[in-house]
């Protein structure tokens, strides 16, 4: 073990632990006026008219007409307006703001507003929705060939639904104006981005927005892009009140009306040639919802990962994002990656079952070694330890005894055990890094002889600044207490990018790294200095173009195999889990309690989104489960016998030889998951979640 | 007029009989330690301990508690217990995000009150009623047991 990776106290322990923490639900500003949206109850529907009740004084109504810069909310494309000019698009779709300092009056004032609608017709199924955002398309090898040559083809469909990040925070800000300038403060994952959307939506001289982060109860990639649109309204609000206006959502507000993971339909075509698989040709289909947010770059992710970690040689790959007017998917965990991982790995095993043959040595047999082209002919230029890992879950879970022993039960419990292998690509898709996000990163030493970190990464639990300070703390030598790493305000950080992509430590983390090596030899007790470092692109990889999907998606890999055991009752339909291991590499750990935290947190998230965790919408397109009474996340009692296992293959170009960490327990659990339960009832799914519900309808079936 | 005692000290509260009790920390005594997950007793995020139990606050209405003890987060981390149960957690890095830790360390409170000795079974349960999307538990299941053993006679 390296010495970095000893546990140190978080650094955002004591503030935590005693309540003290200020979330931006605990700050109170002078003369501070609340908001509530009025939100269109019709999936799409041309606004005719508005009528509004009398306004008393002190209390504002803000719409599309109050926006001073663009009507737009920049995320990655600009197609969502701040505030809708003629149409809404999905059921939430926020027409209208009410401010003002009562929000028993701001309720009633809502109430009494009147929206005269002419109802258009709505699309809900993405399979009939004839608006495609985005289209990509790859290939490598002769497909066709593949498939014509072929002694067996398989085709087979999958479907992963929504899922809610669920953070236990629930989206909220708050923005004020003061001396010419607007700042916007409170729960986000990415200052930066905030920045950049409310100069354009308030036309302010960028010098004059101001974004401050405060303490984040949680994010998940739904503090990713929400934030951004919530600051532009709060900060068109602001102006026009002229005070400080917060917007705390209330978490039925926000499970039904912010963004989720897209639910996704892949068709998955494989060409079989003496018991290998020698082509493939997938078709992805995202469910964008009504706007695009970050749907590109989701879509790009999945399609990139849609052969998982196997060696296919002809390749031919379709991804489709279409409209719903349904509320717009963003970023969740994973990034896209999750959808594909559940279904290559699903059709893999589904393969090797209509083989006859074992599924995890199908899945060896094809597996990715060092040196193998990746789907886009890029390289995987490092060890690839999927051999050793899978060995470690096998010693860990008994995998390949219990998967003997669990064939043909009989009896009202059967057991079954499940394994997936996944990667998830480290940092952000292609050339993102130099060409957009550009990333700078500064430490400051004072002349007391702290020092502080710099940068817009923010910490919303997963640990960063503690990470940081280590490795600050550790370069120079220094004691971690002298090192400071606060909540980050523009005006005092540089651009550092966005705190997603599982990009944070490897990427900002190594500036860091170099920027305490150079103030180590420039050290001058007693005196101020500073030290800035900017992102420099490996030089080792083969460039990606996006438009062809050509070259090094990504500089490098963290894996995972990850391993269900569990058990149906088949009276109750009931599944409990037994046993969940995971064996992840992330490179060299910054922080191993830091670390396995993060590893089974996602892994219940993961279990979760394959078993319970399901969005509903009636046939007028509204969320039907919108509460923590209905939209189920695990508890306590859920996955009781949870183990997860580190394994190092430490990267170059991380600091310490780190990799990416935070999104990669999030991608392999569902299908090991299913593939257990496959295991327990005998039975082919091709969709999650698999609730008990659906083992019930099966169950049923087979009785017949 | 509503009388309780609140961390130790009897408090009035002017606050109307149909009012949470969350609400009224929140902004009336400005304890914000006890946080508002989902206003529906769901998520135990508003944990504090009323007369000896663990409740959700937005699940009381202020007229049922005259004459009631509540004890919350900023309360509870001036006493001894509160000490061996925050070093346990941070001896395996059990606080992430945050926003649930408050109501997790008065759940963990009882559960130790109740019974000093408990299985990890009776931990899991102890905190069922509290959500965590950031740890999957485990560390905090550990946290737990740590203080059990940590805090021999405090419990």
């Amino acid at each position: 073990m390296e010495a970095i990776s000893k546990s140190v106290k978080k650094m955002d322990h004591d503030a935590k632990v005693s309540g003290q923490a200020l979330y931006v639900d605990d700050i109170i500003m002078d003369d501070m006026l609340y908001g509530k949206m009025l939100r269109s109850t019709k999936a799409k529907a041309r606004i005719k008219n508005i009528t509004l009740p009398n306004i008393s004084a002190g209390y504002f109504v803000v719409d599309k007409n109050d926006v001073p810069g663009e009507n737009k909310i920049h995320v990655v494309e600009e197609d969502m307006p701040v505030f809708p000019v003629d149409t809404v698009e999905y059921v939430g779709d926020p027409i209208l703001m009410v401010v003002g300092p009562d929000k028993k009056e701001i309720g009633k004032i809502l109430s009494e507003i009147v929206v005269d609608y002419e109802e258009l017709e709505p699309v809900f199924d993405v399979r009939k929705s004839d608006v495609s955002f985005f289209h990509y398309n790859y290939a490598k090898g002769d497909v066709d060939k593949a498939f014509e040559e072929a002694d067996r083809i398989i085709t087979e469909t999958f479907e992963t639904g929504h899922q809610e990040q669920a953070y236990l925070e629930t989206n909220g800000l708050i923005a004020y104006p003061h001396d010419g300038r607007m700042t916007v403060r409170g729960s986000m994952q990415c200052p930066y981005y905030v920045f950049g959307a409310v100069a354009k939506a308030i036309g302010y001289d960028k010098k004059d927005i101001q974004i401050i982060q405060d303490v984040t109860g949680g994010g998940f990639g739904g503090k990713e892009d929400y934030p951004s649109i919530l600051a532009c309204q709060l900060a068109v609000a602001a102006i026009k009140a002229n005070k400080p206006v917060k917007y705390v959502f209330e978490r039925r507000e926000d499970i039904e009306f912010t963004s989720k993971r897209h639910p996704s339909i892949c068709t998955y075509k494989a060409a079989i040639k003496n018991g290998r698989v020698t082509g493939m040709d997938i078709d992805v289909t995202y469910n964008s919802g009504a706007y695009t947010t970050l749907t590109n770059v989701v879509l790009q992710r999945g399609i990139i990962g849609a052969s998982g970690v196997y060696n296919i040689t002809n390749l031919r790959v379709t991804g489709d994002a279409k409209k719903t007017n349904t509320v717009p998917n963003g970023a969740m965990r994973g990034f896209g990656a999750p959808q594909t991982f559940f279904a290559i790995e699903m059709m893999m095993l589904h393969i090797a079952k209509e083989l006859g043959v074992d599924s995890l040595k199908f899945k060896e047999q094809h597996m990715v070694k060092q040196g193998d082209a990746t789907s886009t002919s890029g390289q995987f230029h490092f060890h690839v330890p999927l051999p050793e890992m899978v060995e470690r879950a096998d010693q860990l879970s008994d995998f390949r005894k219990k998967r003997e022993l669990y064939k043909n039960q009989t009896g009202r419990y059967r057991k079954g055990i499940g394994i997936s292998l996944v990667y998830h690509g480290c940092g952000f898709t292609g050339s993102g890094e130099r060409d957009f996000i550009k990333a700078v990163a500064r430490l400051k030493k004072n002349a007391d002889d702290t020092v502080e970190i710099l940068i817009s990464i923010t910490d919303m639990g997963q640990g960063a600044k503690t990470t940081f300070s280590k490795i600050v703390a550790d370069t120079l030598g220094i004691s971690i207490d002298k090192v400071i790493f606060a909540n980050p305000d523009t005006d005092r950080v540089p651009d550092s990018g966005p705190t997603v992509a599982s990009r944070s430590l490897m990427v900002v983390g190594q500036l860091i790294k170099r920027a305490a090596e150079k103030l180590k030899v420039q050290w001058k007790s007693g005196e101020e200095q500073m030290i800035e470092e900017h992102y420099v692109h490996p030089d080792f990889l083969i460039p990606f173009d996006i438009n062809t999907f050509h070259g090094d998606a990504y500089p490098t890999y963290s894996w995972s195999v990850n391993v269900i055991e569990l058990e149906v009752d088949t009276l109750t339909a009931t599944t409990n889990v037994l046993g969940a291991w995971g064996v992840y590499d992330v490179g060299t750990p910054l922080d191993l309690n830091i670390l396995h935290g993060q590893m089974q947190g996602g892994f219940l998230q993961s279990i979760g989104y394959a078993s319970m965790e399901q969005i509903n919408y009636n046939e007028k397109g509204i969320i039907r489960n919108n509460s923590f009474s209905d939209y189920i996340i695990p508890t306590s009692m859920d996955v009781p016998n949870m183990v997860t296992d580190i394994i190092e293959v430490p990267y170059i170009e991380g600091p310490y030889g780190a990799k990416g960490a935070g999104e990669l327990p999030n991608v392999g659990p569902a299908p090991a998951y299913i593939d257990a339960l496959e295991n327990a009832l005998e039975n082919r799914i091709n969709h999650i979640p698999y609730t008990q519900e659906d083992t019930m309808k099966y169950l049923q079936e087979v009785a017949k | 007029m509503i009388k309780f005692i609140l961390n130790g000290e009897e408090v009035t509260s002017n606050a109307n009989p149909n009012e949470r009790l969350l609400d009224v920390l929140r902004n009336e005594f400005r304890l914000t330690g006890a946080k508002c997950g989902c206003k529906e007793g769901e998520c135990g995020a508003c944990s504090v301990i009323l007369n000896e139990k663990l409740v959700n606050s937005c699940m009381v209405a202020m007229g049922s508690i005259e004459g009631s003890t509540v004890m919350t987060i900023e309360g509870y981390s001036k006493t001894d217990r509160f000490t061996v149960l925050e070093n346990a957690y941070a001896a395996v890095s059990a606080v992430q995000c945050g926003f649930c830790i408050p109501g997790m360390m008065l759940a963990s409170e009882r559960i130790l009150a109740e019974n000093p000795n408990p299985t990890e079974e009776d931990i899991r349960r102890g905190i069922s009623g509290n959500l965590c999307r950031c740890t999957g538990y485990n560390a905090i299941v550990e946290a737990i047991g740590i203080a059990a053993k940590e805090g021999k006679g405090l419990w």
